[in-house]
């Protein structure tokens, strides 16, 4: 085996995976090219856009910027791992339900801050909202729908008082 | 603006669990070695393969270095303490707000949760020419394209110029600066306390360098002495854009009154230099007096004489000016 070449195990929406990556790898890179959820965008690739935001361990970062090998043995959930058995997350249908979604490429990382957003603070202010996705550019929707269907969804999860 | 030349050439990596492991492989490895923190700036850099280090010595598993701790005489802020710690840490909140608010202005939540203080203080200048791998005084060679006639600098420096214009981006730097902290520097078999704003070097000492550390060092910790605690405090930073950027010019200031006048003033700004500047002369003008609109005034024009605007960035001069000038009015 190539000597940087190493096997990291990662956790990734619920899920024990191993991938055998070159150290050099991001943790974008494993999950898009190595695990096939493509569904976390890249987009600048350099930490400008949040495209690429996953959760790692509830917190919101940028996959474009983890070293592959700093994910180990943390939680990470991609926006395919925000739905439930129940069926789609609420930001996901609220989302659909407002509008809040145009050409949809920095969605799934909005989605993934949103969620980080309301699992931590089940009822945040708008003011909250706008500052929890300021790190996702959306070249779209003028983000008026996005804190929409944020405040939406905050009002079907949590609620008042949470 | 990102240009994706490739993906990352390969380096081999070092994981060290404690500082002696991390600063006997920063010694063995020398000038090829990079230290990585939060790696914010660090896959900037080695995406555009523009640096190519052949070692990289990983600090994510080196505990002692995270955390926030009373020392007695103030706090202690282990380097690789993420920055979305330090805005929530009570004691940050209660006792140098400061800190926090300037914390607060760093890029994205997701950088803040990702990125560390020692990595926001140790970060490369963000001068799109050095950037971008053009030969220029700090990456080694013979000229400075961010001054040359048809250069854009509009984000450039106005102060401290020395061949090389570009400026400190750190915004925790001036916050620090005002707080009369010091950096903690270990090498292998050594360990040196900076002032903070000692640990910042302009071109004039080392165009390569943006702070004392020289292949083998590592910055382990802030310490922020009590001296400060509680104290008046201005922030303000100015960008392009709401939501993140980086600044365009930045003040800090913390003020201890003594009844109706400055008793005492630390003010630093950024943005505006190689490094980030300490007023001492403004301080030094202000202490004594009753902070009223003609103190403000005076204060802003002795922060920005000397001032060297280059081609795009003359709007930096009275944007340091109003901002000293809203740092002192802030206590009237
Ligand atoms: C899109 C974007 C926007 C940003 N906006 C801002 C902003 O508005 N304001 C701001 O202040 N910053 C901003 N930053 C910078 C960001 O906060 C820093 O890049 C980040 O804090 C660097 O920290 P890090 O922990 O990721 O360090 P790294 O990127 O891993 O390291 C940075 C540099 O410091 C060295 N280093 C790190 N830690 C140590 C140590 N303990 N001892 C010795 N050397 C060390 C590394 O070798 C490297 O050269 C932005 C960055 C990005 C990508
Ligand atoms: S792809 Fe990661 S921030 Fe743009
Ligand atoms: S919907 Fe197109 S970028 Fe946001």
């Amino acid at each position: 085996m190539d000597p940087s070449t190493e096997i990291v195990r990662l956790v990734v929406n619920g899920q024990s995976r191993e991938v055998g990556v070159p150290t050099h790898f991001t943790l974008l890179e494993a999950l898009r090219y190595v695990l096939g959820l493509t569904g976390t965008k890249q987009g600048c690739d350099k930490g400008d856009c949040g495209a690429c935001t996953v959760i790692v361990d509830g917190e919101p970062v940028l996959a474009c910027l983890t070293p592959v090998w700093e994910a180990e043995g943390r939680e990470v959930t991609t926006v395919e791992g925000l739905a439930g058995p129940e069926g789609i997350h609420a930001l996901q249908d609220c989302f659909d339900l407002h509008g809040a979604a145009q050409c949809g490429f920095c969605t799934p990382g909005i989605l993934c801050s949103a969620a980080a957003l309301l699992a931590g603070n089940p009822s945040p202010t708008r003011e909250e909202i706008r500052e929890a996705i300021a790190g996702n550019l959306c070249r779209c929707t003028g983000y008026a729908k996005i804190y929409d269907a944020v405040e939406a969804a905050a009002l079907r999860t949590g609620g008042p008082q949470g | 603006m990102a240009i994706i030349r490739d993906m990352i050439p390969a380096f081999d990596l070092f994981q060290p669990a404690s500082v002696e492991d991390a600063l006997a492989l920063l010694a063995e490895h020398g000038e090829d070695a990079w230290v990585l923190a939060g790696g914010l700036d660090t896959f900037d850099w080695l995406k555009d393969r523009i640096k190519r280090p052949k070692a990289v010595v990983d600090l994510s598993g080196v505990e002692e270095l995270t955390g926030i701790r009373d020392t007695g005489a103030g706090i202690e802020i282990g380097a690789m303490t993420p920055l979305s710690r330090v805005v929530g840490d009570p004691r940050v909140r209660a006792d140098f707000a400061l800190l926090r608010e300037a914390a607060e202005h760093v890029a994205t939540p997701q950088i803040r949760n990702q990125g560390t203080l020692g990595g926001n203080l140790s970060q490369d200048t963000r001068c799109w020419y050095y950037r971008s791998g053009w030969p220029c005084y700090r990456a080694g060679g013979n000229t400075c394209y961010a001054s040359a006639p048809k250069a854009m600098n509009r984000e450039h420096c106005i102060l401290g110029r020395s061949r090389c214009v570009a400026v400190s981006p750190s915004d925790t730097a001036p916050a620090l600066i005002a707080l009369g902290a010091r950096m903690v520097v270990r090498r292998a078999g050594s360990e040196s306390i900076h002032e903070a704003q000692d640990f910042f070097i302009g071109p004039a000492t080392d165009i390569q360098r943006m702070t004392v550390l020289r292949a083998g060092d590592l910055l382990t910790a802030v310490r922020i002495p009590e001296d400060w605690a509680g104290a008046r405090h201005y922030y303000e930073k100015v960008r392009d854009r709401g939501s993140w950027d980086f600044a365009l010019v930045s003040v800090a200031a913390a003020f201890r009154m003594d009844g109706d006048t400055i008793g005492d003033a630390r003010i630093a700004v950024n943005g505006v230099a190689p490094f980030p500047v300490r007023l001492d002369s403004v301080e030094r003008m202000v202490v004594g007096h009753a902070p009223d609109e003609a103190l403000a005034t005076e204060a802003g024009e002795l922060a920005v004489a000397g001032a060297r605007p280059l081609r795009h960035n003359d709007y930096k001069v009275p944007l340091m000016r109003n901002l000293v000038r809203r740092a002192i009015r802030s206590v009237a």
